[in-house]
């Protein structure tokens, strides 16, 4: 029986961890404590926690000056606020003077549901990985965000990791590799190749099921880190497969399909199409009908697959 | 003032008149303002600094969140030891550390990197969180400008500070009241900032931005568990004739001729 888990508890209870042996983490948030899941962290460690209040420019800014005393600081609010209202301090504060800082970014996508389009980010993978210094780290699933955790606390510069709030699929182990940098291949196939990140992971793997049963073997790459994005995985799965589809729960603008688009338009030209929101808001509803309406859901992706499949010479 | 005192600050203005005049731009008027706040900081014993070590984890940190007048900070830097006084004129060129505003990955004293209005001011309240954390006990004092007070984020970081009772955050503000657009009063009224300040539950001070004496004697009144705030009433482009006061003199460079008037007007 599958697991569920939002990636956002396994955010916060991964911080908790982390603060049990070191002192030196310190955890920021702008009064979503209960909804970041940072209410773990701020119970077992409450002089490692700093609650900056519904300000979020101020936390970022305050952050670095925080990371540049020698804290590894994490500092958590949704996505849509962290990557959007404060972009501008993210910028100038943390990525320019390269502080050791960490966005945890929860309620990114649509996913987030009946709270609709204002809380709903959809273009802050893209907006992080315009940054120079900036690492963006977008788990699939509960566990792979444990260990996403660990290895941004271990790097000594920015890094974002985007959360969501719904329960999804976990579909990695604990003995699933994790590099950041390193893409991870769940599933083999030689007809096509989806690429994918965050929540979008285990509706590839669904897509890749309905597939096979179709006589369409899909590898499914999960694509954990959109950068520094691992170029070698999309070109060994352009050479393999012949065909790409990518998946996110983002704007088709500047998220990880134009990242995978910029290096195959570099390397390799192969029938390729993107599952994304195209280019419009999310809007109040339960997650399920909005990844429908939306077409990001595991039939949406088969759809894809097929037609680029069918385009293979 | 001091006899030796106000000898250096002729000093350190005519060192920013050379920094803009070869870098034929920077923004002359809010840098030499703030002089005799800096002054204050790095010469009168307020701060504890080395320039020998910069990096010391345990000095104060001085942060000018106005970083457009970054000429005035470098002077000053220079003039302390931290770098070559010879360096100062290729400020704003290509090669230099030397950034047109603040580069703490570059500049050796610059703790914080600024020039994006307000955000020095909510890096310092970061800095002055982390001077009250065990085993740190270091002070942090900031420059602001008035009409960087329009940013919102100002009092955001102000209303920060207050709830964690940063007694160890000093902000000054240089009130020359003039911005690109013209006096403060026209652009966005500031209206009366000492009390918005006292209103977010600060310790405030007004005093004469150019009495370095005043300055000092304000930073070293007993703290009393509230961040503090200093007004300082200055001039903008204090020092030199044509520029004093004028607006215009917020973001431009001399030509030769106004560049030998500023040396004959500082007597240097």
């Amino acid at each position: 029986m599958a697991e569920f888990k939002p990636t956002r508890t396994a955010y916060g209870e991964t911080l908790k961890k982390l603060g049990d042996t070191d002192p030196n983490v310190i955890v920021c948030d702008a009064d979503l404590t209960q909804a970041t899941m940072t209410k773990f962290f701020a119970a077992a460690h409450p002089d490692q926690f700093y609650n900056f209040g519904i300000a979020e420019a101020n936390m970022m800014a305050a952050s670095a000056g925080l990371a540049h005393c020698g804290y590894t600081v994490f500092a958590s609010t949704f996505a849509v606020f962290g990557a959007g209202r404060a972009f501008e301090q993210v910028r100038n504060t943390i990525c320019y003077t390269k502080a050791n800082v960490k966005l945890g970014l929860s309620h990114a996508g649509l996913s987030v549901g009946e709270d609709g389009g204002s809380h709903q980010a959809i273009e802050d993978i893209a907006l992080m990985r315009s940054l120079p210094n900036m690492i963006v780290l977008v788990p699939c699933d509960a566990c792979e965000m444990e260990k996403a955790v660990y290895a941004a606390a271990k790097i000594n510069g920015p890094v974002s990791l985007r959360t969501c709030r719904l329960a999804t699929e976990i579909v990695t182990t604990p003995e699933t590799p994790f590099e950041v940098g390193k893409a991870v291949v769940l599933r083999e196939g030689k007809d096509a190749a989806i690429i994918a990140c965050g929540i979008e992971v285990p509706e590839a793997l669904h897509a890749a099921e309905t597939l096979a049963a179709e006589g369409i073997q899909v590898r499914i790459v999960d694509m954990h880190t959109i950068k520094p994005l691992d170029e070698e995985a999309i070109r060994a799965a352009a050479k393999d497969c012949g065909a790409i589809v990518t998946a996110e729960e983002h704007t088709i603008y500047g998220g990880l399909g134009s990242a995978v688009a910029e290096v195959l338009a570099d390397n390799s030209h192969v029938p390729f199409e993107r599952i994304g929101i195209k280019d419009r808001f999310g809007q109040s509803g339960a997650p399920k009908l909005l990844a429908a309406e939306y077409g990001l859901d595991a039939a949406a992706i088969a759809d894809a697959v097929r037609r680029v499949v069918a385009r293979k010479a | 003032m001091d006899q030796n005192l106000s000898e250096l600050a002729r000093q350190i203005r005519s060192d920013i008149a050379d920094e803009i005049f070869a870098a034929k731009s920077g923004h002359p008027g809010g840098s030499f303002s703030c002089v005799e706040i800096l002054m204050a900081l790095y010469f009168c014993g307020v701060a504890n600094v080395d320039p020998q070590n910069p990096q010391w984890p345990e000095r104060d940190r001085i942060v000018l969140s106005k970083g457009h007048a970054a000429p005035a900070l470098y002077a000053v830097l220079a003039n302390k030891g931290y770098f070559p006084r010879k360096d100062l004129t290729t400020l704003r060129k290509f090669g230099s550390y030397l950034q047109g505003h603040p580069d703490m990955k570059k500049v050796p004293g610059v703790d914080a990197s600024t020039g994006s209005l307000g955000q020095g001011m909510s890096f310092s309240v970061g800095y002055a969180l982390a001077g009250k954390r065990p085993g740190h006990h270091f002070n942090v004092y900031t420059i602001t400008g008035d009409g960087e007070s329009q940013e919102g984020i100002i009092w955001e970081a102000a209303m920060a500070a207050a709830h964690y009772h940063l007694d160890n955050l000093t902000v000054f503000l240089d009130h020359n009241r003039l911005q690109i657009d013209g006096p403060n009063e026209k652009v966005m009224n500031i209206e009366d900032i000492v009390a918005k300040y006292a209103a977010f539950n600060w310790e405030t001070f007004v005093v004469d931005g150019h009495d370095i004496e005043a300055i000092v004697n304000a930073c070293k009144a007993p703290r009393c568990g509230k961040p503090r705030f200093i007004c300082c009433n200055t001039i903008k482009g204090k020092g030199v004739s044509f520029m004093e006061n004028q607006v215009a003199w917020h973001g431009k460079a001399f030509n030769e001729e106004e560049y030998k008037i500023v040396k004959a007007d500082l007597g240097v």
